[in-house]
């Protein structure tokens, strides 16, 4: 039995125009004509998109877990990059 | 990363999983986590695919269109389901056709009521309601499970399970105001389903050993008893409205527990079915191996089109 298997894709589901693609999962399959089929049986079975990316798995680079504290840490220190940050005086309405 | 000792890891592990933090593929998680994930995931991802072989049984042979577009909406979302599944069992690093040979080997397991053979229409009836309404039950605990994209196949599952549960409700519903006859059918397909139904919820708590450590990961949320319970409480009021007798003469409402008594299951047939001898275990696995085998070359076909075209690109 063949022991190449076809490669993984990573499916994306635009829900409604206005929305981003977000990633719904993954399948496999042996191109991306293929890919896309499956990902329109797989994934959209009922209304679930009106537009589908699908991204060979191996071409998606990812941060490491283990980073998450030194890459996001400083931004949660960094308070004054949110408009609660700042006082308005009483009289200012809207900003 | 810095090392950090196994015990430290462990408990930072365990301290994430207290605070309902959802663990996710590239995260660091114990050995015996992953192993039981990929285990129950992927026996789970059988379930659905051996589970389209008793009813695609009876796609050409539904009674009007209706019942036939349904059915088949219903076997392809399993199909689906499988395929989740199996993409999730995927991000632990398992193979997937390896966890599939293990099927085929007879090493994996999966749930046994597909042991059980549709003999009658009223049978895909009863198959919606019971085995998709047991399932439903043990799979919208499974929702919350710790492990991210199991839970989030979970959702999914479910939002399209409760489909399969109503069509065969109503199907019976069909049956059970119909001829003498029909309503006569749907009643030999509970009393054979009933007990299966019950036994989908896994052995007896005080007979799982695994079962505490799967809850203490947050792996599961309700043990097997729990669930079997409240699939009985939810069923009855609904057998009921169906003019359906449960095939069990100690089921009644007890007043001061607020659920059903039921008898005892007959774990001798479960163990029976789970070890291969049930009805159909032989024949289940047949199918599954010789649709792989002889659809291997469309695999192989597939892969070769889409590598000369690649080549084609290049060159
Ligand atoms: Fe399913
Ligand atoms: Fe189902």
């Amino acid at each position: 039995m063949s022991n190449r298997e076809w490669p993984l894709w990573e499916v994306f589901i635009r829900s409604k125009q206005g929305l981003n693609h977000k990633h719904v999962g993954s399948l496999r399959a042996p191109d991306a004509t293929l890919a896309l089929a499956n990902a329109r049986d797989v994934y959209t079975r009922r209304s679930e998109g009106i537009s589908i990316w699908v991204i060979e798995s191996n071409n998606v680079h990812a941060s490491d877990p283990s980073d998450a504290d030194s890459l996001f840490e400083p931004s949660d220190t960094k308070v004054y990059r949110h408009p609660t940050f700042y006082e308005v005086p009483d009289g200012i309405k809207h900003m | 990363m810095k090392t950090m000792d196994l015990q430290e890891l462990e408990k930072r592990f365990q301290e994430k999983i207290d605070k309902e933090i959802k663990i996710e593929p590239n995260d660091w998680m114990p050995d015996e986590y992953r192993k039981t994930l990929i285990r129950q995931i992927s026996q789970h991802a059988h379930s659905e695919i051996v589970g389209m072989l008793p009813e695609g049984n009876w796609i050409t042979r539904a009674p009007n269109l209706r019942r036939k577009a349904v059915l088949l909406a219903k076997v392809q979302d399993e199909a689906g389901h499988g395929l989740y599944l199996y993409s999730s069992v995927e991000t632990l690093g398992a193979d997937r056709e390896a966890t599939i040979d293990d099927l085929h080997s007879g090493k994996a397991k999966y749930s046994s009521i597909f042991n059980y053979p549709a003999v009658t229409w009223a049978d895909i009836g009863t198959i919606g309601w019971l085995v998709d309404g047991a399932a439903i039950m043990n799979q919208v605990a499974l929702c919350r499970c710790s492990y991210g994209p199991y839970a989030r196949g979970m959702v999914k599952i479910c939002k399209e399970e409760s489909f399969h549960q109503r069509q065969g409700f109503e199907s019976l519903v069909t049956l059970c105001n119909g001829t003498p006859t029909q309503k006569a059918m749907a009643q030999d397909a509970m009393n054979r389903f009933w007990w299966p139904a019950l036994m989908m919820f896994g052995p007896s708590d005080d007979e799982s050993p695994n079962s505490a450590q799967s809850m203490k990961w947050k792996i599961k949320r309700f043990s097997n008893d729990e669930l079997r319970q409240s699939f009985v409480d939810a069923t009855v009021p609904q057998a009921e409205i169906l003019g359906l007798t449960i095939p069990d003469p100690n089921l009644k409402w007890n007043e001061e527990t607020g659920h059903y008594d039921f008898s005892p299951i007959n774990w001798d047939e479960f163990w029976q079915v789970v070890n291969g001898n049930g009805p159909c275990n032989k024949e289940r696995i047949e199918a599954r191996t010789k649709a792989k085998e002889e659809g291997m070359w469309v695999r192989e076909a597939a892969m070769a089109y889409a590598e000369k075209r690649a080549l084609k690109k290049t060159a």
